[in-house]
C-alpha cells in the first residue's frame, strides 16, 4: 500500500495523518494527493487511502464519490467548470457553458477526444461579482466572454499558463511547513491546572459576595 | 442615502496591496489583537465578544458569544471554521480568505484562546484553491512568527491550526456535516438532538463552529472593545456585515456597511455601492439573503439590513448575498435552476429532500422549457409542503437539515408573485423569453 | 398525598403509556397500540432517522412539532400525536416520494409479497401516481458478493445495509455511494460483498433492493410454509424460521431471540442449506445424500433393507466384548438421538467408551462443572475476557454479540495474533503456543512472565481490572488445536480459583456438542450431566485402543476424518476395527465402514438441543428425508430392540419425554410454550421472555402467529419455575495431569491451527451456494519472519514437523504473531492434504513447524 505514492507524496500523505486527532480525518486531503499523482482516485489510490486511514477501500470510494471534485474515473489535464448557478445565469452562464462545450468539444461530464480537457457544470463558485465564472482546476481565470476563453483555450493548449494552472489534481501548491507543534499532554495538563484554580476561585468570590 | 460613515471592520485593508502576507498584515497593525488577548484572561476575551453581541455571519445568526458560553467543559474540545461557502451567490468569505488571511487567522487564534481549545481547524471549500494556498500560507507564517503552536508569544498557550480542504459539496457548509467531512466521512447532516456542536462536535468532543467573517471581526472586537462594537448597527444587529451583491446590478461585489442603518435599497442603488440596476433596467425581484431565502419585491427595498427586520417580513439576511434580477430575467428560469441547485447538493439522507428536490426541478425544468401545464403549479407547491409543511416562514421541516425546507423558497416566492409569468410559460410551451 | 411516584409514562393520542425513558418513541407508541410506518429504523440498530416515514407530532417547548418517533427518546410526560391530518399528509408525503423513483416492479421482484414498501403503498398510497417523469435507471440486478444481488432501482436509500456492515459487523464492506438522489449501495470494486454475514443484509433490506442470488425467483412467499427452529450449524444455537415449499428448504430467516441471535444469522447457516446434496453417487463425498441402510459386501457398500443392517450391526456388536466397543462422535446429533445413542451403548451394549469431541474440545466434566455464563451476560459483562480462537470463523453470531458487548464493557483478548474481535478489544494479552497457562497466572498473580509478552504493567492492570471476577465473563476454547487441551484446562482451573465471581461461556466446536456431552456422549459424563466415578476412553484413548487391539468395534456417529486433526490415527483405527457409521451424508469415513445406517439431517429432524450456553432449544421438522433414512433416536431404539432390548418407545418426542423423566433435563414439553427463548439447563434466572414480532425488523418472517412468536399486545403466561433450569451443576473434577513441554527450536515456528467458517466440513460441502467460497489452505507467518527464513510473500515451501513433511505455500500476514505459523483447521490446500492434519503432533503440547522453500 504505502509504494503507492512517489517519494515526495508518500511524505506528505504520512505527514497529514499526523496533523488529525484520528487518521480517518485526513481522507480528504489524501484523496487530493491522489488525484494530484494520478490525476483522477484510481483502485490503487482509494486502497492506499484505505490502509493510511484505517478504513476500508469501500468506505474510502463511499466518502470519495460524495464529493464533487473526486472523480473515479480520469478527467481531463484541465478540468474546465463553468458555473451557471443564479448570479451567473442572470449573466450568461448557461451561454458560456455552451461555448466551452462547443469549442472543447465535449459536453459537460465528458472529456475532449485528446483527453486535455474536460467540462464540468458548477455550482455557483463565489465569484458572482466577476460573473459569468470559470475555473479550470479550481483556478479562477475570469474569462468572462467567448472571446476571453478562446484566447484561453489557446493559452493552455501551448502550456503558457502553466505557471498560474497546474495539471488537474494539484491542489495546493502551498505545503505545510511542520506538524503539530502544541504540546498536548502539558497543555491538557496546564489547561485543567488552570481551570481548577479558576473554579476554586470563582467559588470563593461566590463565598463572600 | 446610504450611512457609510462607520469604520471598516473587516475590509480595513481592501485597496492595500499584498495584505495577505505577513510582512503588510504587521504593518498595518496585525497581531497586536492577539497580543492585546493574551494579555487578558480568556473569560475576559469572551466577554468583550459577548459584549460585541455579534452575530454568526455564517447565514444562521446566532450570537458568538453565546455560542462560545454553551461549550460544554470536556478535557477536549475545538474550534471549527467555517469557511466552506457555498450557499449560490454569495462571496464574502471568498474575498477575506484571499484577501486578508491573517485576519482570519489571527480571529481564530484569539477565539481558541478565549474557548482554550488546542487544536482548531479551518474547513475551507475545495473549489478555493488560491483561498486554501494564501490559508496555508498565513498559517505557515503565523507559526514562523509564534503567533501559533506552542507557548504563542511566549505566553502558556498553544495551539495548532489546521487547514482543511474540502472538496466540492454544498451540504458540508451545514455545521454537522462538516463535522463529518472532517471526520473523513460522507457530508451527511447529523440528526437532532445533540442541537449544539458545543455539547457534542467533532469526535463527540465539545465543538464550536464560526464562520470565516465572523472570525475576521474578533481581532477588531478585542483592539476597540466590544461596546464600540456593539454601538454600531442597531438592535440585535451590531457592527457591520459583508454584503454579496449580485445579478443585475451595475456593481456587483462585496460591500461592508454598517448593519439596519442602511436599507436594501441603499445596498442596490446608491453608487458608492450597488450603483442600481444594470443597463438601466427595472428592478423586478431580489433575493435578500441567498438562495435559501423567500424573495422580496420591490415592495420590501426600504427594509432595513437587519436580521430581525429582515426576518419579520417572512425571509431572511441568512448569508448576507443579495441578488438582483430585473425585468430582462426570467424568473421560472431563477427558480427551476435554484432548484436544480438544491437537488444536486441534496445530501441525500432524508427521503422528502433527496425525492422532493429532483421531482420538484424535473417540473419546474418542464414548465420552463416546455410541457409545463397549470396543475404542475399546485402539484410543486403540494410537493414544497410535503417538504416544509405550512410553508410558512421560518419553516417546518421534515428532513434533518434545514437544506430541505430551503427547497421551497424560491419556488414558492417565483409562483405567488409571478404566476402569470408561469401562465405565460405553459401557454407557451416553454419560455417565452428565449 | 401518595409516598409513591407514578412511573414514567407518554401519552399517545389521549392514551397513557408507561415508557423506559431514553427509550426510541416509536416502540412505546407500538406498545400503545399503534404501529407507526418505519423502513430505516431496525430494531437491533441504532436509530438514524433518515427515512423519516415515523413522523409524528411531538409536543415540545415550541408547539407540536413532526419529529421521527424512531430516533425521538421518550421522557416522562411527553405528548404525542400520530393520528393528526399533519402526521397523515407527511407520512403520505414521505410514501409518495419513495415511490416516486422505484420502478414498482412488484410482480417480478422477489420481495413481492413480503414488502414492507408494498405493503405501505397498499394501505396508504393513493392508486394513481402524480410522478410522471422519467424514472432513474440502473443496471439490474447486479451481483455484489458470493450471495447477494443488487437492484440499485428498487433501493430506498434506507442505509440499513450499510449499517448493519458498519455498526453490527463492523466490516464496512459496503457503503453508500454517490450524493442526493443518484445515492446507491456499493462495496469496492476489487472487493465484493463476502462478509460472511452478508445474508443478514438481504434480510433485513425493506424493500428488493438486496435479494439472495439462493431464492432468485425460487418462490413466493405465500407458497412457502414456515416453523421456527434452531440452527445446528454451531454451538450458538441461532433461532431461525425455516421456509420450504414440496419438501424442499427454501430458505432460513434469523428470528429476533433475544438472548440468543437477535435476528442476526450467518451466511453458513443461512445459506447452508445441503441444496448441493444428493447429485453425487460418490460416497465419500458430502454431495451424496445417504438414502438407505448399507452393508460392505465382497468390498462393497451394498444397499440393506434397516432389519438386515439392524442385525449385521447388532452381530458386530455381539462378536466382541462390552468393553471392546467404543462410540465416537456425535456432536451434531440432537439431544434425543444423543441420548438414545448413549443409552444404547452404556445400556445395552455395555460400554463406557463414548466421546462426541475428536480431542479438539475441552474435559466434559470441567466444562459441566463450570459456572456457566450466558450469552447476554457475556455480552453485558464488566469485563469479558476471551481465551479461543477467531470466533468470527467459529462462532459467528457470538462475535457479533460480543462485539456489541465489548462496546460497553472491557474486553481482554488473550489471542495469538489480533483477531476480528481486536479491533474493539481494550487489552490483548499476547499467548504463543504453550505459553497459555503461564500467561494466565502470571495476570492472576499480577506479575509479567518471562520468555512471554507478558510485562509486570500490563499483568498488574488487568489483575486490577479482574478484581474478584465480579461481573466478569470469561470465553474460553480452544484457541490452537494444535496445542495440548490440558494447557487450557489447567488455564480454566486457575480463573475459576482465581476468579470465584467470575462465570464461563465455554466455545466448544460443532453443532450440538453441548447437548451431546451433557446426554452422556462424553467418557466421564452420564446422561442429565452427573459425574461418572469411572470415566471410559476418550476419543485419543479408543483410537489407542484400538491400536492395541482392545477395542474392535466402533460406532461412528457423523464424519470422523473430515472433523478430526488427528486423520491419520484416526484412519488407522477405523481401517483396524469393524466400524458401524450412522450419518446422513457421504464423507470418507465412510470408506471403512462396515455397516452404515442413514439418519436424518437438518431441518428433517424434531427435537432438542443445547447450546454452549446451556440453553436448551426445539428444533422442528420442516421437511421429511429422502429415502428410508430414519431419526437418530429411532436407529438407536431399533437397534437396541435387536440386541434384545425393548425400550417400548421410538422417535424424537418419546425420547425427549424420557429424558426429561429420567434426568430432570429440559425438553420438549417444557420448550413447546412458545413464550421463551429456550431453557438454560441450570439457570432459573436466565429465562427471557420472547419479544414482540417487528415484521420489518424481519420481512419475510410473515405473521406473528404462524411462527408462534408473540404477538405486539399479547400477553406472556410465565412458567411453572419447577420445570426450569432444575438441572445441577456437578463438582468439578480432577486435573488431568500434563507431561513435560517441548523445548523450542530457534529454527521452527509453533503450529496455531486456526479456523475458516468455509472449512472442509459437511455443511459447506454439501452447500452449492457455500462451496464456491471455500479457499485452499496455505501457511501465513509474519513477514519478519519469512525475511528471517529468507523466504517471501506467496512462495512455494516444504513444511515439516516431527510427524511429517508437506508441500504447500506460504503467505506473509503482520496479523500473525512472531515466531508462529498460522493454518485453517479442517481445510485442505488445493491437492486435498489437510495440512494441519499433516503437520500436528497430536502427542506435543505443540508443534513446531520448521517451513523451508522448495
Ligand atoms: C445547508 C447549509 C449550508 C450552510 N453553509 C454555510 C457556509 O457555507 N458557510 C458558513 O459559514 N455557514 C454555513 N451554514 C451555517 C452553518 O451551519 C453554521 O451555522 C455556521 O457556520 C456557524 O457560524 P456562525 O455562527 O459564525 O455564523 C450553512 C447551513 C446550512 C443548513
Ligand atoms: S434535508 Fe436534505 S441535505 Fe439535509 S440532511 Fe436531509 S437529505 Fe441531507
Ligand atoms: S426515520 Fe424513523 S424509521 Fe426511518
Amino acid at each position: 500500500m504505502s509504494g503507492f505514492f512517489r517519494a515526495d507524496l508518500r511524505q506528505r500523505a504520512e505527514e497529514l495523518v499526523t496533523l488529525y486527532p484520528r487518521p480517518r480525518s485526513a481522507t480528504i486531503p489524501l484523496l487530493h494527493l491522489v488525484q494530484e499523482q494520478e490525476g483522477y482516485l484510481s483502485e490503487a489510490g482509494i486502497e492506499a487511502v484505505a490502509a493510511l486511514t484505517e478504513t476500508t477501500p469501500a468506505e474510502v470510494r463511499g466518502t470519495a464519490s460524495f464529493y464533487d471534485m473526486f472523480h473515479l474515473e480520469p478527467v481531463g489535464r484541465y478540468h474546465v467548470g463553468v458555473c451557471t448557478n443564479v448570479a451567473c445565469l442572470l449573466a450568461g452562464g448557461a451561454e458560456m457553458l455552451e461555448h466551452v462545450e462547443s469549442t472543447l468539444g465535449c459536453a459537460a461530464g465528458g472529456r475532449s477526444a485528446d483527453g486535455l480537457f474536460s467540462v464540468e457544470e458548477s455550482e455557483c463558485l463565489a465569484d458572482c461579482n466577476l460573473a459569468p465564472c470559470v475555473q479550470v482546476n479550481y483556478r479562477y481565470v475570469r474569462t468572462r466572454t467567448p472571446e476571453e476563453f478562446d484566447v484561453l483555450v489557446e493559452d493552455l493548449r501551448s502550456g503558457r499558463r502553466e505557471h498560474d494552472i497546474p495539471p488537474h489534481g494539484t491542489h495546493s501548491r502551498v505545503k505545510r511547513q511542520g506538524g503539530l507543534r502544541a504540546p498536548k499532554d502539558e497543555v491538557a495538563a496546564e489547561r485543567a491546572r488552570a481551570r481548577d484554580a479558576r473554579a476554586q476561585r470563582d467559588a470563593a468570590r461566590e463565598e463572600t459576595t | 442615502m446610504a450611512v457609510l460613515d462607520a469604520p471598516r471592520i473587516v475590509t480595513q485593508r481592501r485597496g492595500v496591496p499584498d495584505a495577505h502576507t505577513l510582512k503588510v498584515y504587521l504593518e498595518t497593525g496585525g497581531y497586536e489583537a492577539l497580543r492585546r488577548a493574551l494579555s487578558m484572561n480568556p473569560e475576559e476575551v469572551a466577554a468583550e465578544v459577548d459584549a460585541a453581541s455579534l452575530l454568526g455571519r455564517g447565514g444562521a445568526g446566532f450570537p458568538a458569544g453565546r455560542k462560545w458560553a454553551m461549550l460544554r467543559r470536556s478535557p477536549v474540545s475545538y474550534l471549527v471554521i467555517n469557511s466552506d461557502e457555498s450557499e449560490p451567490a454569495t462571496f464574502k468569505d471568498h474575498y477575506l480568505i484571499e484577501h486578508d488571511p491573517h485576519q482570519v487567522v489571527e480571529g481564530i487564534i484569539i477565539s481558541a484562546y478565549a474557548l482554550q481549545v488546542t487544536q482548531a481547524f479551518l474547513f475551507v471549500r475545495g473549489e478555493f484553491a488560491l483561498g486554501i494556498e494564501r490559508l496555508t500560507q498565513a498559517v505557515n507564517e503565523a507559526y514562523a512568527h509564534g503567533a501559533l503552536g506552542s507557548k504563542i508569544f511566549g505566553s502558556d498557550f498553544s495551539l495548532d491550526l489546521v487547514v482543511h480542504p474540502g472538496a466540492g459539496a454544498y451540504i458540508c457548509g451545514e455545521e454537522t456535516a462538516l463535522i463529518e467531512a472532517l471526520e473523513g466521512k460522507r457530508g451527511f447532516p447529523r440528526i437532532k438532538p445533540p442541537f449544539f456542536p458545543a455539547v457534542t462536535g467533532l469526535y463527540g468532543e465539545p465543538t464550536v463552529v464560526n464562520n470565516v467573517e465572523t472570525m475576521s471581526n474578533i481581532p477588531w472586537i478585542l483592539l476597540n472593545g466590544g461596546a464600540s462594537f456593539a454601538a454600531l448597527g442597531a438592535g440585535r444587529s451590531t457592527g457591520t456585515r459583508l454584503f454579496a451583491l449580485s445579478g443585475r446590478v451595475k456593481n456587483p461585489g462585496v460591500y461592508e456597511v454598517e448593519m439596519v442603518k442602511n436599507t436594501f435599497r441603499d445596498l442596490i442603488f446608491d453608487p458608492a455601492l450597488g450603483g442600481g440596476i444594470a443597463d438601466g433596467g427595472q428592478l423586478k425581484a431580489f433575493i435578500p439573503g441567498g438562495v435559501s431565502a423567500p424573495w422580496f419585491t420591490p415592495d420590501q427595498l426600504d427594509t432595513p439590513l437587519g436580521q430581525d427586520e429582515v426576518g419579520s417580513l417572512g425571509s431572511m439576511l441568512g448569508s448576507g448575498s443579495v441578488v438582483v434580477m430585473d425585468d430582462t430575467t426570467c424568473v421560472v428560469r431563477a427558480a427551476w435552476r435554484i432548484t436544480k441547485f438544491f437537488s444536486r447538493e441534496s445530501c441525500g439522507q432524508c427521503t422528502p429532500c433527496r425525492e422532493g428536490s429532483g421531482w420538484i426541478e424535473r417540473v419546474m425544468y418542464r414548465l420552463e422549457h416546455g410541457g409545463g401545464r397549470m396543475e404542475d403549479l399546485e402539484l410543486v407547491l403540494d410537493l414544497c409542503d410535503n417538504i416544509a409543511p405550512g410553508l410558512s416562514w421560518p419553516p417546518a421541516q421534515t428532513t434533518i437539515c434545514v437544506l430541505g425546507p430551503s427547497i421551497p423558497s424560491s419556488v414558492k416566492s417565483a409562483i405567488s408573485t409571478f404566476r402569470d409569468e408561469f401562465a405565460a410559460h405553459v401557454a407557451h410551451g416553454g419560455c417565452p423569453y428565449v | 398525598m401518595s409516598e409513591t411516584t407514578p412511573p414514567p409514562s407518554i401519552t399517545v393520542d389521549g392514551r397513557s403509556v408507561e415508557v423506559t425513558p431514553g427509550e426510541p418513541l416509536i416502540e412505546a407508541i407500538a406498545r400503545a397500540g399503534t404501529y407507526v410506518p418505519r423502513f430505516c429504523y431496525h430494531p437491533r440498530m441504532e436509530p438514524v432517522g433518515v427515512c423519516r416515514m415515523c413522523l409524528v407530532e411531538v409536543d415540545g417547548p415550541r408547539g407540536p412539532t413532526l419529529q421521527p418517533s424512531c430516533f425521538v427518546k421518550a421522557s416522562d410526560g411527553m405528548s404525542v400525536v400520530t393520528e393528526s391530518e399533519k402526521v397523515k399528509k407527511a407520512q403520505d408525503g414521505v410514501l409518495e416520494f419513495l415511490l416516486s423513483n422505484h420502478p414498482l416492479d412488484c410482480p417480478v421482484c422477489d420481495k413481492g409479497g413480503e414488502c414492507p414498501l408494498q405493503d405501505q403503498a397498499l394501505a396508504h398510497g393513493s392508486g394513481e401516481s402524480r410522478f410522471i417523469e422519467e424514472k432513474r435507471h440502473f443496471e439490474k440486478p447486479i451481483s455484489i458478493g458470493a450471495h447477494v444481488l443488487l437492484d440499485r432501482e428498487r433501493c430506498i436509500q434506507c442505509s440499513r445495509c450499510t449499517r448493519f456492515a458498519a455498526e453490527v459487523a463492523g466490516d464496512a464492506s459496503i457503503t453508500l455511494t454517490g450524493r442526493g438522489d443518484q445515492t446507491e449501495i456499493a462495496p469496492a470494486p476489487e472487493h465484493p460483498f463476502d462478509s460472511v454475514f452478508s445474508g443478514n443484509t438481504v434480510q433485513i433490506c425493506p424493500v428488493g433492493a438486496l435479494t439472495a442470488k439462493s431464492y432468485r425467483f425460487a418462490a413466493r412467499p405465500w407458497d412457502l410454509e414456515q416453523v421456527e427452529s434452531t440452527c445446528t450449524g454451531c454451538a450458538v444455537g441461532c433461532r431461525v424460521a425455516v421456509q420450504s415449499s414440496q419438501n424442499e428448504v427454501i430458505r432460513v430467516l434469523g428470528i429476533d431471540s433475544d438472548s440468543v441471535n437477535q435476528s442476526w444469522l450467518c451466511d453458513k447457516g443461512r445459506y447452508g442449506l445441503g441444496d448441493g446434496a444428493d447429485v453425487s453417487a460418490d460416497l465419500t463425498s458430502p454431495r451424496h445424500r445417504l438414502r438407505e441402510p448399507l452393508i460392505r459386501r465382497g468390498g462393497q457398500l451394498t444397499p440393506v433393507s434397516w432389519s438386515e443392517a439392524l442385525a449385521e450391526a447388532a452381530r458386530l456388536v455381539r462378536s466382541v466384548d462390552p468393553d471392546q466397543v467404543g462410540v465416537i462422535g456425535g456432536a451434531s446429533l440432537t439431544n434425543e438421538g444423543a441420548y438414545a445413542f448413549a443409552r444404547l451403548a452404556r445400556e445395552v451394549v455395555g460400554t463406557r467408551h463414548l466421546d462426541a469431541q475428536y480431542d479438539d474440545g475441552l474435559d466434559a466434566a470441567l466444562v459441566s462443572a463450570l459456572p456457566l455464563a450466558t450469552i447476554n451476560e457475556a455480552v453485558r459483562a464488566r469485563v469479558i475476557v476471551t481465551i479461543t480462537d477467531d470466533l468470527r470463523q467459529s462462532l459467528p453470531v457470538l462475535f457479533l454479540r460480543l462485539r456489541s458487548g465489548a462496546r460497553k464493557g472491557t474486553l481482554v483478548q488473550f489471542v495469538t495474533g489480533p483477531d476480528a474481535l481486536s479491533d474493539v478489544a481494550h487489552h490483548l494479552v499476547s499467548v504463543r503456543p504453550g505459553e497459555v497457562g503461564s500467561v494466565v497466572q502470571g495476570v492472576l498473580a499480577g506479575r509479567g512472565v518471562t520468555g512471554t509478552a507478558l510485562g509486570d504493567t500490563q499483568a498488574a492492570t488487568l489483575r486490577e481490572l479482574l478484581g474478584e471476577g465480579e461481573g466478569v465473563v470469561v470465553v474460553v476454547g480452544r484457541a490452537n488445536v494444535a496445542e495440548d487441551p490440558r494447557l487450557v484446562e489447567e488455564a480454566v482451573r486457575d480463573l475459576h480459583r482465581g476468579l470465584p465471581g467470575a462465570r464461563f461461556l465455554v466455545t466448544l466446536s460443532r453443532g450440538n456438542v453441548r447437548g451431546a456431552l451433557d446426554m452422556g456422549l462424553a467418557p466421564n459424563v452420564a446422561p442429565g450431566r452427573g459425574l461418572l466415578d469411572t470415566p471410559g476412553r476418550s476419543f485419543v484413548e479408543q483410537l489407542n485402543a484400538v491400536a492395541a487391539g482392545t477395542q474392535r468395534v466402533t460406532l461412528v456417529l457423523g464424519d470422523v476424518l473430515s472433523n478430526t486433526v488427528r486423520q491419520t490415527d484416526a484412519a488407522r483405527a477405523l481401517e483396524q476395527s469393524a466400524v458401524v457409521v450412522v450419518a446422513g451424508h457421504g464423507s470418507d469415513t465412510l470408506a471403512y465402514a462396515d455397516v452404515v445406517l442413514p439418519a436424518t439431517v437438518g431441518y428433517e429432524r424434531r427435537g432438542t438441543v443445547t447450546n454452549l450456553e446451556g440453553r436448551v432449544s426445539a428444533l422442528a421438522a420442516k421437511v421429511t428425508a429422502p429415502g428410508s433414512a430414519w431419526d437418530d433416536a429411532t436407529i438407536a431404539a431399533e437397534w437396541a430392540a435387536t440386541l434384545g432390548a425393548e425400550w417400548g418407545w421410538s422417535g424424537p418426542d418419546a425420547a425427549s419425554a424420557e429424558i426429561e423423566a429420567r434426568t430432570g433435563y429440559p425438553a420438549l414439553s417444557v420448550l413447546e410454550d412458545d413464550a421463551y427463548d429456550g431453557v438454560v439447563i441450570d439457570r432459573a434466572d436466565a429465562l427471557s421472555h420472547r419479544r414482540a414480532l417487528d415484521p420489518i425488523g424481519t420481512p419475510g418472517i410473515r405473521s406473528a402467529a404462524t411462527v408462534g412468536v408473540t404477538s405486539l399486545a399479547g400477553t406472556v403466561r410465565e412458567p411453572a419455575p419447577a420445570t426450569l433450569g432444575g438441572v445441577e451443576r456437578p463438582a468439578m473434577p480432577d486435573a488431568r495431569p500434563l507431561g513435560s513441554l517441548p523445548t523450542p527450536d530457534a529454527y521452527a515456528l509453533r503450529l496455531v491451527a486456526g479456523r475458516d467458517l468455509y472449512d472442509d466440513g459437511t455443511t459447506v460441502g454439501s452447500s452449492s451456494a457455500l462451496a464456491s467460497q471455500r479457499r485452499p489452505a496455505r501457511l501465513r507467518v509474519h513477514p519478519l519472519d519469512l525475511e528471517h527464513f529468507a523466504l517471501s510473500d506467496g512462495q512455494a515451501v516444504v513444511a515439516r514437523s516431527a510427524r511429517g513433511d508437506v508441500s504447500c505455500w506460504v503467505d506473509a500476514d503482520d496479523a500473525v504473531v512472531r515466531g508462529t505459523v498460522v493454518v485453517p483447521r479442517l481445510s485442505r490446500d488445493q491437492d486435498g492434504v489437510d495440512l494441519v492434519a499433516a503437520l500436528v503432533e497430536p502427542d506435543s503440547a505443540w508443534t513446531r513447524v520448521r517451513v523451508e522453500s522448495r
